[in-house]
This record gives structure tokens, sequence and C-alpha cells, in this order.
């Protein structure tokens, strides 16, 4: 036997599976374990040797841990793919769970919770219970992660075993380890379940803080982020428990650090003493200072925190600027994130410091970070009043460098200056139209020629500047020629001279006529008409005062903000994004109501902020208020066929109030909505999507003036109309269709599933929600393809863009059924074909503007299991795509 | 809250897979290897690419070393920290186990790599990563046990970095004091920021469970139990602790008391912001004569007592790319033109303390240059040195008392020494 493994990678003679299986039954226990090891590689790079199952499996039953290692981990990887054989396995795991050596009880049922066939779970039952009271800690230990491997196969059958209790007693367990695990494990359950399981109360949490002290690094890690949804019940208990925290801020692995940190933040909200406040304030300051001396994936995710925490608590780390200078050698990413922390913490006190020190990054090679350097400067202009001019100075300095790119840079912020403080700084736009023909960016461009524009008057070559710009009008980007329009219209108004009479001419000649952006045309003709009706009028609505900026780019919305405290050290705390926005994993909306019933932790984060906005995008407008309806919940007349201009008869009005079908869920409980309950749910009618939604009145007053708003999402979901909800007198519900319209205002990043809804009345403060998009209501009705179509379309697409899935709980029981329930969603069946015992059918969908999707699904009808293949030409939506399948194939 | 890793994947320096490990089922390594592949080619330097990426429903975080990546794949909202934290962990106890961790030590010993990833984490959460316990029960040598007989009792055990019964004729501790300055001078000749990132590196040959209490110079610590503090004591601004200094208690009178892992750890680093006088001050004045020549002239000074001396003293002076043809004259040392990092080192065996040295060099320019050319990259001068028995922040290690049942008695040695860090002076 070798130390050297490398050879068993290199057996690539021809007749290589014969040769593994002889080798596997030979009759040496040496040669079948090397034999074991050569299916190990092979399987290591790739090759599928699932063929050799029985034979490996054979070699179970062994006394040698190494070979018996190597046997299970085989299994966990192709039991998969031979569910009947894995049975065979079963044995030698039930036995193994009783073995006296505790490592190969531990290896057994670790083990089999990673074989996720139906078969092997039916058997874990026994050996887990037993596990779960073994006398060893380390047995213990794995079969408390195991109760969560269970409950992620199959929810129903840890419940019905009583597994849940098992696993809370664990967290009594006299072994730290044991208890860190358990916790893990019921934060997970919890995380998926809608019914409160691992709730943590006060003798909890006592218990749980002791075990802290002798943990592993992990286990803390695990039980500090459990205990970060415990509300204390008041200022007294969050300060003990602070006072408990407190010295894991000194522990030399960050994460333990960081999670104590969370905790902190979490706990001061309650605490109401100034001076303890200030004086948690002051211990925080240094170890997360310290974190930016670790290493630079650590600082990334250090850094994007402190970013959250200075918003919350700028006093924090106010006095610590200096330690976010950037050094020589960090990688960009640290360099990025330390730049936008130094804007955050920048104050009159230091801004001179810091002012050198954005100076010497704009000279730097990285031309992004020298962008984000200049950009920096421009944004402490906006930012402090008082060192605006130094800024300034800084920037012109910049400017006479000459690097392209520091330049166009340097005017995109100057123009932000200029709109910050009015007629103050204006002299130095002869410096800035030096540079006038190095700009080829074209936002930088359309800076300048914004700025050409709005100082026209003191600009003496102002018409011939812009004249300068007018000969490449067509070819122009888009955000140009509307800055050219503009100012050319403005330096009209203000020089109505011939030069300017002729240039506008042309202009607008350009712009009406010239182009097929409708953005264009439309302000042109708007212009157009402006200038030839009423030229005062043209003035007071193009040179009308501007509003004042504020630099709140980067600064987070408070509500989002609370949500991400709370996530502190998460993924959702390095994206800046609720978790809801990244995580996939699928939840039912019915569940997802439930879930939010259930208070918890991030629930708080949806309080009163009037005063923040989250939806950017399309306003509705209110709609008129109907007359008061009488008490019982009577039918509202749908108006929306007639303002939409549409044919009345797609939204009947004698519609009865609850039609037939699942109840909406509820996305805004009454608890939360201070006795107002909104239950909501997108569908699709008559190829339009609505938003129907049911609103209950269980306050004491009546409701009225309704309206709601829409963030930014993936899919640009916009209201399309005015929301119609009558006032709602105490005890009474309204339903209402609120058509909806795509592509309005599509959020950036990352696709997601997540619809963040506003709505307000006028009595109450404004209500936020969250709703998930159910892909399929974007089907359209158009979706059917020919048989020929179909064949061409799926030849036609790349194999890189099919993406398949399987969905091993899903069983097809009646074929006409699934294929009518499909076709009433608008996924048509095309055709079906049979494959040894599974059947294969095709459907086709169409998605909004024209995409079509082509689905194949493979299954043995009666059976669980169906396997799901989808060919697009956009598979950056698959993950949708797969969601509505399984719930078209569920329900 | 929770979330877990869904797989670990190792991958070679273009990306593919070596080995992985899956955890949940739900990323497989297709997906990820198509992924990474593509990104390690999109961005070339993969040094510049966030260490969290997102892509289709999946984060993957990734830490690189020598020629291998270590990456997890997740479906959840886990604690990133937490993670990447234990990737590092990971890189360590494959250090531990094949000396090296590289493309070639992870292919001959894949099966112990895949028994370790079986051990370390489960379920995707970190389990246990204390190399040296888990060598006990997954060994990589010829001659294994046939069957370990039980987990070693550290891995579950509350001290969970050490076995029991180890054994020494000598019972014996060295204590390394070893701070770093980090100082960066801006082109004016202002110091920005300086500070020292001190730390207690120990080893131990102890036998049995010793307990063991560290006595420092801390202010705190003195000034608590009422001791006149003349100038000795000192402040420590953020101490982190090995795991095995029990925490709350140093929380509660400042008592620094553990059971210390057998071999070398950190027991405990600190930092201190205050500032901090350049203990070697190097100035560098560049003359640049038409496009054709420059001339570079460096003081180098030493601003600490003369008792001490500094030792292998390297300052790196960076020059144009496209200099050749270099002149260079020292008053101390020797200086070699390293044309791969376009710098000038210059190197000085033994620098003692309050002297000041100098050097002189010359370069041709080629004569040609590119109008449109991106700005010259400006690097810093950095400077490497060590001074021994010598600490920048004062500390002192007052007492180090090993106590263990069977009554024997441990020497401790303690050295202190000071080294540069992060030593950067930008040039004008």
């Amino acid at each position: 036997m070798s130390r050297n493994d490398s050879k068993y990678f290199s057996t690539t003679k021809k007749g290589e599976i014969p040769e593994l299986k002889e080798e596997l039954n030979s009759q040496y226990k040496d040669k079948r374990k090397d034999a074991v090891k050569k299916v190990i590689a092979a399987m290591t790079v790739g090759k599928d040797v699932s063929s050799l199952f029985t034979d490996v499996v054979n070699c179970m039953q062994t006394e040698n841990l190494e070979l018996k290692k190597l046997v299970y981990l085989y299994l966990i990887n192709y039991a998969k793919s031979q569910p009947d054989l894995a049975i065979l396995a079963v044995n030698t795991f039930v036995k193994d769970s009783q073995d006296p050596n505790p490592l190969i009880r531990a290896l057994a049922v670790r083990t089999m919770g990673c074989i996720r066939v139906d078969k092997i779970t039916e058997y874990l039952c026994d050996p887990l219970q037993r596990c779960l009271k073994d006398d060893d800690p380390y047995v213990r230990k794995t079969a408390a992660i195991c109760v969560a491997k269970l409950y992620d196969i199959n929810a129903e059958l840890v419940e019905d075993r009583g597994f849940l209790d098992s696993l809370k007693d664990l967290i009594s367990d006299n072994n730290p380890m044991v208890v860190a695990n358990a916790v893990a494990a019921l934060a997970e359950i919890q995380e998926h379940s809608s019914r409160p399981i691992f709730e943590i109360t006060s003798h909890t949490l006592s218990k749980l803080l002791t075990a802290l002290n002798e943990c592993t690094e992990w286990g803390q890690v695990f039980i500090l982020d459990a205990l970060s949804r415990y509300k204390a019940a008041d200022a007294r208990e969050a300060e003990n428990i602070v006072e408990r925290v407190t010295p894991r801020l000194q522990h030399a692995n960050c994460a333990v650090v960081l999670s104590a940190v969370k905790m902190i933040l979490q706990q001061m909200e309650l605490i109401t003493s100034t001076d303890v406040v200030r004086n948690l304030c002051k211990k925080m300051a240094p170890p997360l200072v310290t974190l930016l001396s670790a290493e630079p994936e650590i600082q990334y995710v250090a850094l994007r925190n402190i970013n959250l925490i200075v918003q919350r608590r700028p006093t924090i780390l106010a006095h610590e600027i200096k330690v976010f200078f950037c050094k020589y050698n960090d990688p960009i990413y640290v360099k990025m994130e330390k730049l936008e922390i130094m804007i955050k913490l920048a104050s009159d006190r230091n801004i001179d410091q810091v002012l050198l020190e954005f100076k010497e990054y704009a000279t730097e090679v990285d031309v992004d970070f020298v962008r984000k350097a200049v950009r920096a400067i421009g944004r402490c202009a906006i930012k402090l009043e008082r060192a605006a001019e130094r800024c300034i100075s800084v920037l012109l300095e910049l400017i006479k460098i000459k690097v392209n790119y520091v330049v166009q840079e340097a005017i995109i912020v100057i123009k932000d200056i200029f709109r910050r403080y009015p007629n103050t700084y204006e002299s130095i736009i002869a410096t800035l139209c030096e540079s006038l023909d190095t700009l080829d960016e074209p936002e930088a461009k359309a800076c300048m020629i914004w700025i050409i524009g709005e100082y026209a008057e003191r600009i003496d070559n102002a018409d011939e500047l812009l004249e300068s710009f007018l000969e490449s009008f067509p070819e122009e980007p888009a955000q140009v020629q509307l800055q050219l329009l503009t100012a050319t219209v403005k330096l009209f108004l203000k020089k109505p001279t011939e030069g300017p009479q002729q240039m506008i001419q042309v202009v607008l000649n350009n712009a009406t006529m010239e182009t097929d952006n409708p953005d264009l045309r439309d302000r042109a003709y708007i212009y157009w008409r402006l200038l030839s009706t009423d030229p005062e009028a043209a003035k007071d609505v193009v040179l009308a005062e501007k509003p004042v900026i504020t630099d709140d780019s980067n600064q987070l919305d408070s509500s989002l903000l609370d949500e991400l405290l709370v996530n502190i050290a998460t993924l959702s705390s390095v994206y800046h994004k609720p978790p809801d926005a990244f995580v996939t994993r699928a939840h039912t909306s019915a569940q997802k109501a439930e879930d939010e019933e259930y208070p918890e932790g991030s629930e708080t984060a949806y309080s009163e902020s009037s005063s923040a906005n989250p939806a950017n995008g399309a306003v509705s407008t209110s709609a008129s208020v109907a007359p008061p309806s009488p008490p019982p919940a009577v039918p509202v007349p749908d108006l929306l066929g007639d303002l939409m201009g549409m044919d009345n008869s797609l939204v009947p009005t004698d519609e009865p109030a609850t039609p037939a079908g699942p109840p909406l869920p509820i996305l805004l409980p009454a608890s939360t909505g201070q006795g107002l309950q909104i239950s909501a749910q997108l569908t699709r009618r008559d190829g339009q999507v609505f938003y129907s939604m049911l609103f209950e009145n269980n306050t004491q007053v009546p409701l009225d003036g309704f309206m709601i708003q829409f963030n930014k999402n993936t899919f640009g979901l916009a209201a399309g109309g005015p929301l119609q909800v009558p006032q709602l007198q105490p005890g009474t519900s309204a339903r209402t269709l609120l058509p909806m319209v795509m592509f309005q205002n599509m959020s950036q990043g990352p696709p997601n599933s997540l619809l963040q809804v506003a709505v307000k009345n006028n009595q109450q403060p404004v209500w936020y929600f969250n709703d998930k998009i159910p892909f399929h209501v974007f089907f359209t009705e158009d979706g059917k393809m020919e048989r020929s179509a179909f064949l061409e379309t799926w030849r036609s697409l790349p194999d890189s863009n099919e993406v398949s899935k399987d969905f091993p709980a899903i069983v097809i029981g009646s074929v006409d059924a699934t294929l009518e329930r499909l076709a009433a969603s608008n996924v048509f069946f095309i055709a079906k074909r049979k494959n040894a015992n599974q059947d294969v059918f095709y459907f086709s969908a169409k998605m909004p503007r024209g995409i079509p999707l082509l689905i194949e699904l493979t299954t043995v009808v009666g059976s669980p299991g169906v396997k799901s293949a989808i060919k697009t030409p956009s598979p950056e939506m698959s993950a949708f795509l797969f969601e509505a399948i399984e719930t078209l194939l569920k329900s | 809250m929770a979330g877990a890793a869904s797989a670990l994947f190792l991958l070679d320096i273009k990306g593919r897979v070596l080995i992985w490990r899956d955890y949940r089922g739900d990323v497989s390594a297709v997906e990820a290897e198509r992924f990474f592949t593509k990104l390690i080619e999109k961005e070339g330097d993969p040094q510049s690419q966030d260490p969290v990426v997102y892509d289709n429903g999946v984060t993957y975080m990734f830490v690189q070393h020598s020629n291998v990546y270590v990456m997890t794949a997740t479906r959840q909202n886990c604690n990133a920290a937490s993670l990447l934290f234990f990737l590092h962990r990971v890189v360590d106890v494959f250090k531990h186990y094949f000396e090296e961790l590289e493309e070639e030590s992870l292919r001959d010993n894949f099966v112990v790599v895949y028994e370790l990833l079986d051990e370390i984490m489960d379920f995707g959460y970190p389990q246990y990563t204390e190399a040296k316990i888990l060598s006990e029960f997954i060994k990589t040598d010829a001659y294994r046990m046939e069957v370990t007989q039980r987990p070693p009792m550290a891995v579950t055990n509350a001290v969970s970095w050490r076995s029991e019964g180890i054994n020494y004729k000598k019972n014996e501790v060295f204590l390394d004091v070893v701070e770093s300055v980090n100082i960066l001078v801006n082109s004016n000749g202002q110091i920005i920021r300086s500070d020292v990132v001190g730390a207690l590196k120990m080893r131990t040959y102890l036998s049995g469970m010793p307990e063991c209490k560290l006595g420092l110079n801390d202010r705190v610590l003195l000034e608590a139990q009422g001791r006149a503090t003349k100038g000795k004591a000192i402040d420590l601004e953020d101490i982190k602790f090995h795991q095995c200094v029990r925490l709350a208690r140093f929380e509660n009178d400042r008592t620094i008391s553990f059971i210390p892992p057998d071999g070398s750890f950190d027991l405990m680093t600190y930092r201190l912001s205050t500032q901090v006088k350049p203990l070697i001050w190097v100035e560098a004045q560049v003359e640049r004569h038409s496009k054709s020549r420059i001339e570079i002239m460096v003081k180098a000074r030493s601003q600490f007592k003369e008792r001490s001396t500094a030792t292998n003293v390297e300052i790196e002076l960076p020059v144009p790319a496209d200099a050749t043809n270099p002149n260079v004259r020292t008053s101390m040392g020797s200086a070699s033109y390293a044309p791969e990092k376009d710098a000038l080192i210059w190197k000085i065996r033994s620098f003692p303390g309050g002297k000041e040295y100098m050097l002189r060099a010359e370069f041709r320019l080629p004569s040609i240059t590119d109008e449109e050319a991106t700005p010259e990259r400006k690097a810093p001068i950095r400077v490497k040195f060590e001074i021994p028995y010598f600490t920048v922040s004062g500390i002192q290690v007052r007492y180090l008392k090993i106590i263990e049942k069977s009554g024997y008695q441990a020497l401790p040695w303690v050295r202190y020494i000071t080294m540069a860090g992060e030593y950067e002076l930008r040039l004008i």
C-alpha cells in the first residue's frame, strides 16, 4: 500500500469496468480495498461507475474503517441512480448503527441521512432514534444534524416519529457540541416550517448562553445566530444578554465576532440608557477595526457589514476613518468597499485628509477604482457643504492631469455639485469647457451638455459649443440626444437670436423626423408645441427652478436596513438584499402566508416608516372615493374595464364576491396591519395579469382612500390602473381585481420572484408586504405550437439552453386531468412518446415578448418522480419556470 | 438565519473540479464548474473578483491557495463570515496533513481528502477543524490501525483542542511576542496611519492537562489590582484570544487562563493604534533628467535606540517599468535591480539604531514614449525589517504559571521581536 493514491487514477485500459468488477469480488481483502479505491478514483474524475453498484456494496461489510468509508461515499453518490439496489445496503447500515465503535455508529447515521432514497429513509428512523439517545456525544451530535437531513427529505416523518421533541431535549444535553448541533438543526427546521417549532424562551436563552462558553467556535456561531432572533422583554433583560455576549468580541474567529456584534446591535435597540449604549458602541469599535487585519475575503464581508452598521450607528466608527484608507496591496474588491465607507464617515473634521487620499487613489491604475475615487470626491462635496469648495479644487486639479476617464468622471460629479449648490461655483465652467473635445462617454457628454444649456447665458460661446455637438446628432446615444435637445431649447429661450433659432430648427427636425426613439420624439413634440403656442409658458416649464439634490445614493431605506441588520454576517448583509431576494428554495405561497402569521424576528422590520418610500416606479393615482358600501360584503362593481378602455365583458360585473377556488393567501395579517388584513395573489384572466386582492377591515373605523404601489421587480410588474376599493366599514371586506402591466419598473440584479407591495389608506400608515410572483401567470394564450414548429424551435436552440430538474415527490395520477390543468394555464400539450416504462410529454408555452418555452416531462404515470427539461432562448429564467411547472403539476 | 453550504469544491487553477463533496444535493458539480471556469476566464485575474458571487440562485464563495481554489456553494442565506473563515481553516487542515496544499497533494491523497471532507462538515454545517486532533483518527500513514476504537474525546469535549494522555520527558513552553508595525506615510511625509499588531505565539511541550495563567503588564489589570503603574503598563486596544482562553473569565477579572493545545498556536493577538514613530524612515528624491535618464537618491534612517539593531532590512524602491542600465552606489549594504517587480531592492544585513545610510541610483529610460499610455502605476516604497529583543508597545510577560496535577515544573522561554508589517511610504 503506497501513500501515493494517484496511481489509482491511472487505470485506463480497455476493459476497465469488467476488470474492476473482478477485483471487487476478489477473495483477497487488500485487492478488494484497492479496487474500491480505483472505483472512487474513477468517480472522482467523473466516470460513471454506477454499474458496479452491487459489487461495491458487497464490500461494505468490513472491519476496515477506511474501506467502509469509501463504500459509504460511493453509496452517497450512486444510491439515487440505483434506488432499487440501494436497499441492499440497508442491512449493513442498520447493523453498523449498533456497532460497538461510536465512530462507525455515527458514520452509519450520517451517511444514511445523505442518501435521498425513500426506501432507505424508512429504515433510517429506528437507528436515528437510538443514536439520538446514544451514550457517546460524538454519535448524538451526528444524530442531531441527521434530524435536519431527514426533515429536508420527509418533514412529516420527522414530526410523526417525534424527532422534534428528541431534538429539543438535546438542547439540554450536557455536551456543548451536541447542544450546538441541535440548535443548528432546529433553526434550519424552523426556517422551513410554518409552525412554531423552535421557540426561544428566556429559559433556553440562558442555557444556550452558558453553552456558548464551552462550544467549539463553529458551535458558538450556530448559537449566536439562532439567539439573534430572540426579542428581550425589556431593557434590563437586553442589558443582561449583552453582558453575557460581549466577551465573544474577543474571540479569534471573526465569524464569532460578527455574530456577537449582530446580537448586541439587536439588543441595543431595546436599551434606553444612553450611557450603556455609548459604552457598547465603544466596545464594538476595536473588534470591528481588527476585522480589517483578517484575510481579504473576510475583510470584504466585514466591510459590507460595517457599511450597514455605520448607517444605523454612525458614532461607532466616527473616529476610525483612517483604518479604511486603502493599502497598496489591498485587492480591488476591498478597496472599493473601503471607499464607500470613507464617504460615509467623511466629516468636516477629517475631510482634508480624506480628500488627500481620494486624490492619491485618483492617480492609480485600476480604472474602475479611479472613477469611484473621483465620484467619491463629488459625493463628499454634496454631503459636506463647508468642504464643497475644497472638493471642487481637488476635482479641478484632477481635470488638469488630462487623463481622459478622470476628466469625464469629474464632469459628471460637477454637474451634481452645480445642482446641489446653485449659483455658487459656476466660475469653473470655463475650465470645464476646455476639456470638451476629450469627452467620449455618453454620460459625461450628457452632463457637459446639460451644464452648457443650464448656464447658456454665462457662457459666451455656448451656441458654438452646442453646435459642435449637433453635427453628430443622429449618431449620438439617446441619453446625449435628449440632453442636446433640452440644452438647445434652453439656449434658445435664453438667447433668442438667429443662431440658436436655426439650431433649434435643426434639432427639432432631427428629433421628430429622423429618429425612431419615442422618448426623444415625444419630448421634441412637446417642446415644439410649447414654443409655437406660448414661449413664456415654455420658459416657465423648461427654465423652472430645480429642486436641490442631496446625496442619498447608497443610503438604504430604513426598513430594509432593519432587515439587513438582523442578517449581519449572512449573505443577505453582503448583498445588501433581503434573503427572499436570492434564496431560491421554493416556498408555496400558502405556506408563506402562514409563515407571516407567526411572529418572528424580522416582522418588526416593517414598522411605521411613512417617510420611507420603497417604491421607485410608477405611482398609481388615487381612485375617486366610491360611495360607502353597506356593511355586508357586497360584490364590488368592477369599473376597470371602462377605465382601461377594454371590453367590459372581460371582467363581468356580476362576478360573485368569492369566486370558486382556493382562498387568497394572507399577505398582511390583521395583527401586523393594525386590524387591516390584505390577501392577494397574481392571476391571469382572459389574457391579462391581475392582482386579485381581498381587503378586510377589522379595525374600529372606516378605512378609505386606498392606494397601491409596487417596488421595482424582475418582471417590471406595476399597477395598470388605479386601485378600486370603496370605503370599508368596520367588519366588512372588499375584493378587487387590479390589472397589472409588465416591463414598467424593472429592477436590476439577479432575477428573483419577489414582489414588494406598499398599500396605504387615509387612516393608517403605509403597509409594506412581500408577495411571490407565480411565473405561470405570464404564459400567454397564444403559446400553442404546431408539432413541426416545436421540433424546429427545439433544434434551433443550442444545447446549452436546455436545463432540467427533478421533482421527486410529484406524482402524475391522471394524464387527462394534468393536461387539462396545464392547458388552463396556457401550457399546451404537443405530443407524447413512450421510452421504456416511462412516458415523455412535450409541451409548449409562450412568455411575454413572445419568447417560446419548450417543456419535456418524463415520468412513470402513477408513481412519484417527474423529470422536467426545458429549452428556451432565455434559460436565466429557468429557476422560475421550474417553480411554475412544479406548482402547476402539484395543484 | 439558518443556512448551510450545499457543497464544497476543490478546484484546479482553471476552475475544474478536482474533488468535491456534495452535502445537500441541490448544487451540481457541473453547474459549479461551468460557472467558475467562466468566471476565471472572464476575469483573467481572479484576485480582482469579489469572493462572494451570485449566479442563477446559487452563491459561490471561494479562497485561493497556491494552485487550488477552495469553494463552497449554497442556495440559502448562510453565514458568509463563518463559511469564508471555514474555507481558510480547511486550507490549514490540508496544509497540516499534506505539508503543502496543491493540486498534486490532493490527487495523491484523495482518500484522506474525502474522509476529511466527511468529518469537517456535516450537511453543510462546519463541524470540526482542529487538524491536530483530526489526525488522531484520520491518518495518512501507510500503516493505519485497522479500526480506530473511538473518536478522540477531544472532538466533543469542552476542551476540543487537546487530547488527554500527552507525555513529554521535558516540559517546556516557548512564547514569542511578535509585533508587526503597519505604517502608511503619504507623499508629503505625513504619517496618515500607523498601528501595531502583536501576536503571542506559543509552542507548548507539556504533559497532561496543564492549567496555564499568563500575566501581562496590562494597565486595566494592574490598575484594578491597585498596583502602581509607572509608565510600565500598556493599553491593549483589541485583544483576540485563541479559543482555549476562557473569555468570560477575562471579561470578569482580566485573567488570561487556559488549557493550551499541544504544539504551536497563536495564544492571542492584539492591536495598538497609537501613533508610532517610524522605526526606519526612508526619504527618496527622484529626478527625471530630460526623458532619457532618471536619478534616485535615497536616505534611510533608523529611529530607535542605539542598543537595538534592525536585521534583514530590505527596502523596495519602485522604478519606472521601462528603466534600463542601472548604476547603483550605496554607503551600506547591497542593492540589486529586480525588473520583475519594477523595483530596486536595497538589502542591509544589520542596521543599528541612530544611523543613516545613503543610496544613489541612475537608470536609462527609452527616449520614445507612447503619448496615449496610461499613467505609470505609483507604487510606494516598501520596507521590511526585524528588530529582535524589542517591542514597540512595551508589552511584557510578567509571568506564565503552569499547573498540572502531576506537579511537574515547566520552564517558560520568552522572546520578543518587532517586524515590519505593511510598511509603506508613498513617493511624491
